[in-house]
C-alpha cells in the first residue's frame, strides 16, 4: 500500500504567484540537495518513466477513449517539463496539478505507512527550506491539507494492491457505507461548510463536501465515493489496485495508521468473500447525502438509514465493521494474526467506544479532535464565532509543515499528540527505502548509481551505462526486489554495468 | 476528631458519623481533585492559546484570503 498526498503551496503576499513554478522550485530545490545525480553540476536527474502508466484505464473494464486529454493525463504535466523525481527512500516528490505531491514508497504494513507519510512533511518541510535559499528566496509555504476554503480541493490518495479476482461490485457495495462512517476515525477536520466553505460551522472532513457521485473514474470534477482508477503498476491480470481518493491529509499519526489499517481489514475481508458468505450487507441509502450529513455533525449523533430499514450513527457503523473484522481475525487467522492487525483492531476497538461517550477523550490521537479543542478554545477564551477569519487560520495553519509553525506540530511538542514512529524513524526514512517491498530496490539504484538511473517507474528502473540502448530493469513484482532479494547484489555491484551484467547473468 | 470524642455521642451514631464524615472527606477530596484537574485542563488551554498566539500569522483575514489554490485530484 501507498499514499500519495498533494500539498497546498502558496507564497505569502504574492498571491499571484505561478503554484507550478513554485511547485517545481521546491521539488528542484530538495532534489539538488538529496537526490544523487541531481546536482547542478550533472545537469540531469532521473525521471519518471510513464510507459507502465495507464491512468485512463477503468476498473470496471471499459475503455476510456472519450476522457484522452483531461487534467487527469500525466503527458500533459511532462510536456511543461515539470519536477519529476525519485527519493533514495524509494518515493516520488514531483510536481501535480499546480501541487507539489510526495508519494510513498510501497509499504506493507499500517505502522510502516504512517512512518515513511511522515517522512513526506519533512521532506516537504526542507524543500521548502532549501527554495528559500534559492536566489531570489521565494517564502513558499507548504500545507498538508485539502482545500483552500474557496472552492478548490486536492487530494490525499490511498493505494491498495488487490487480487484481480475480487468482484469490483463487491467492493462498491462493502466498502462505500465504511468510507461513508470512517471520517468520525480519520476526518482532519475543517471550519467552513461547502464547497468554497461559505457556510459557518465546523466538520469532521476536509473532503466530504467534495464528493458528487458514488462510483466513478474522474478524480478532479464530479469525484466518486469509489474511485474506478485501475493502473495496478503490477501484473494486469494478477492485480488490480484500489485507488482511494475520499481520505483527508492526517497529521495525526494514529489517524493515519487507523485509515490504512482499518481500511485494509475491511478489504481483506471484502478480498476473502467474508460479508458475501455471511449474508452482510452494510448498505446506506443515499451515500453521497449520508457522507456530508456525516461530516456536518461533529455531535456524532447523525442517524444514517440502512438499506435494511436499521438507522445507527456513524460511529455505530464503524462499530459494525469492527465486529465484523474481528470474528473475521478469530474465526480464519486465530493465533497466526500478526501483531499489527491486532495492534490496529484494539485502537479501533478503543477510539470507537470513546468516540461514543465524549468525542474529546481522542484529542491526543485524532486530528479532527484535536483541532476542534483548539478551535473552541478560541471560541471560548476570545468568543468568536465560526465565521471568524482567525478560527479559517487555526484550521490552514494546523496543516503547516514547518515544526515551529505548524500548529499540529507544536501540539507534538508539547506532548499532547500520541506518535507511533520516533523521529530518529522519520528521518531515516527520508533517505532510506522500505525493506520489504520493491521501493528497496528501486531507492538504492537511486542512492547507489545516481546519475546512471535515467528514469524509473513504480514498476521500473531504467539505467544509461553506455551502451547503445537504455537498460529497463522491470519490477512488475511489488513483493520483489526486497532487501532479503537484491541487498547482495546491490553490495556486490558498486557500479551500474556491474548491477546490469550482475541481472543479465553475464 | 478530637471534638467528637468529647462529644458523648453513642459508639453507633459515632461511627455514623465518622463514616458520613470519612465520605464527605472523600468527596470533597474528590470534588477537589476535579477542580484541581479541571483547572489544571483549563490553565493548560489558556498555555496553548498562549503559544499559539505567538505563531498564529498576523492578519488572519488577510492571510487566509490570500490563500488561494487552483484545483487538484
Amino acid at each position: 500500500m501507498g499514499t500519495e498526498t498533494e500539498y497546498g503551496i502558496s507564497v505569502p503576499g504574492q498571491p499571484g504567484a505561478n503554484a507550478m513554478v513554485t511547485s517545481s522550485l521546491v521539488v528542484n530545490a530538495y532534489a539538488a540537495a538529496n537526490v544523487p545525480g541531481s546536482g547542478a553540476s550533472t545537469g540531469r536527474k532521473a525521471r519518471w518513466d510513464f510507459e507502465e502508466e495507464t491512468p485512463l484505464r477503468d476498473a470496471r473494464g471499459f475503455d476510456l477513449d472519450i476522457v484522452r486529454g483531461s487534467p487527469d493525463a500525466p503527458a500533459a504535466d511532462e510536456d511543461l517539463g515539470l519536477a519529476n523525481v525519485i527519493l533514495t527512500n524509494g518515493a516520488r516528490f514531483y510536481v501535480d496539478h499546480a501541487h507539489p505531491e510526495y508519494s510513498t514508497p510501497e509499504c506493507t504494513t499500517p505502522r510502516a505507512l504512517v512512518r515513511w507519510d511522515k517522512a513526506g512533511e519533512r521532506v516537504m518541510a526542507e524543500a521548502a527550506r532549501r527554495a528559500a535559499a534559492v536566489p531570489p528566496g521565494t517564502n513558499v509555504q507548504l500545507y498538508k491539507n485539502n482545500t483552500d476554503n474557496k472552492g478548490a480541493s486536492y487530494g490525499t490518495h490511498e493505494n491498495y494492491l488487490m487480487p484481480r479476482a475480487v468482484a469490483f461490485a463487491d467492493i462498491v457495495r462493502h466498502l462505500t457505507p465504511f468510507f461513508v462512517s470512517r471520517q468520525v476515525v480519520c476526518g482532519a477536520g475543517r471550519v467552513g461548510l461547502g464547497q468554497d466553505g461559505r457556510g459557518h460551522g465546523f466538520q469532521l472532513s476536509q473532503r466530504a463536501d467534495f464528493f458528487e457521485v458514488e462510483v466513478g473514474l474522474e478524480t478532479t470534477l464530479k469525484r466518486p465515493i469509489i474511485n474506478t482508477r485501475d493502473e495496478p503498476h503490477a501484473d494486469p491480470e494478477k492485480w488490480r489496485r484500489l485507488h482511494v481518493i475520499i481520505g483527508d491529509a492526517n497529521l495525526s499519526e494514529v489517524s493515519t495508521f487507523l485509515k490504512v489499517g482499518t481500511t485494509s481489514l475491511v478489504l481483506t475481508l471484502i478480498e476473502q468473500g467474508w460479508f458475501v458468505d455471511n449474508g452482510i450487507d452494510l448498505g446506506v441509502e443515499n451515500p453521497v447525502a449520508a457522507l456530508r450529513a456525516v461530516s456536518h455533525d461533529s455531535s456524532l449523533n447523525h442517524l444514517l438509514t440502512l438499506r435494511d430499514g436499521r438507522t445507527m450513527t456513524a460511529v455505530q457503523l464503524q462499530m459494525e465493521y469492527l465486529d465484523q473484522a474481528r470474528k473475521y481475525v478469530d474465526d480464519r487467522l486465530g493465533t497466526d494474526a500478526d501483531d499489527e492487525t491486532r495492534e490496529v483492531l484494539t485502537r479501533w476497538e478503543s477510539v470507537l467506544t470513546r468516540l461514543e461517550s465524549d468525542p474529546f477523550q481522542c484529542s491526543k490521537e485524532l486530528d479532527w479532535v484535536a483541532k476542534l479543542g483548539l478551535l473552541e478554545g478560541y471560541r471560548t477564551r476570545d468568543g468568536l464565532d465560526w465565521d471568524s477569519p482567525r478560527l479559517q487560520l487555526v484550521d490552514l495553519q494546523y496543516s503547516d509543515v514547518r515544526e515551529d509553525k505548524g500548529l499540529y506540530n507544536r501540539l507534538v511538542a508539547r506532548g499532547s499528540m500520541e506518535r507511533l514512529v520516533t523521529e530518529d524513524e522519520v528521518s531515516t526514512a527520508m533517505s532510506t527505502p522500505p525493506e520489504d517491498t520493491r521501493a528497496y530496490f528501486r531507492g538504492r539504484c537511486v542512492q547507489q548509481y545516481g546519475d546512471a538511473v535515467v528514469a524509473a517507474s513504480w514498476d521500473s528502473v531504467i539505467l544509461d551505462v553506455g551502451r547503445e540502448s537504455l537498460q529497463r530493469v522491470p519490477t512488475l513484482d511489488p513483493q520483489r526486489g526486497t532487501k532479503v532479494h537484491v541487498s547482495g547484489l546491490l553490495d556486490r555491484c558498486r557500479t551500474p554495468t556491474e548491477l546490469v551484467q550482475g541481472l543479465s547473468g553475464a | 476528631m478530637a471534638e467528637r470524642e468529647k462529644g458523648g455521642q453513642g459508639r453507633a451514631n459515632k461511627r455514623a458519623e465518622e463514616v458520613d464524615e470519612v465520605t464527605s472527606d472523600e468527596q470533597d477530596a474528590a470534588l477537589a481533585d476535579v477542580k484541581e484537574r479541571h483547572d489544571k485542563l483549563a490553565d493548560d488551554v489558556d498555555d496553548l492559546l498562549d503559544e499559539i498566539d505567538e505563531v498564529l500569522e498576523s492578519n488572519a483575514e488577510e492571510f487566509v484570503k490570500g490563500y488561494v489554490q487552483k484545483g487538484g485530484q
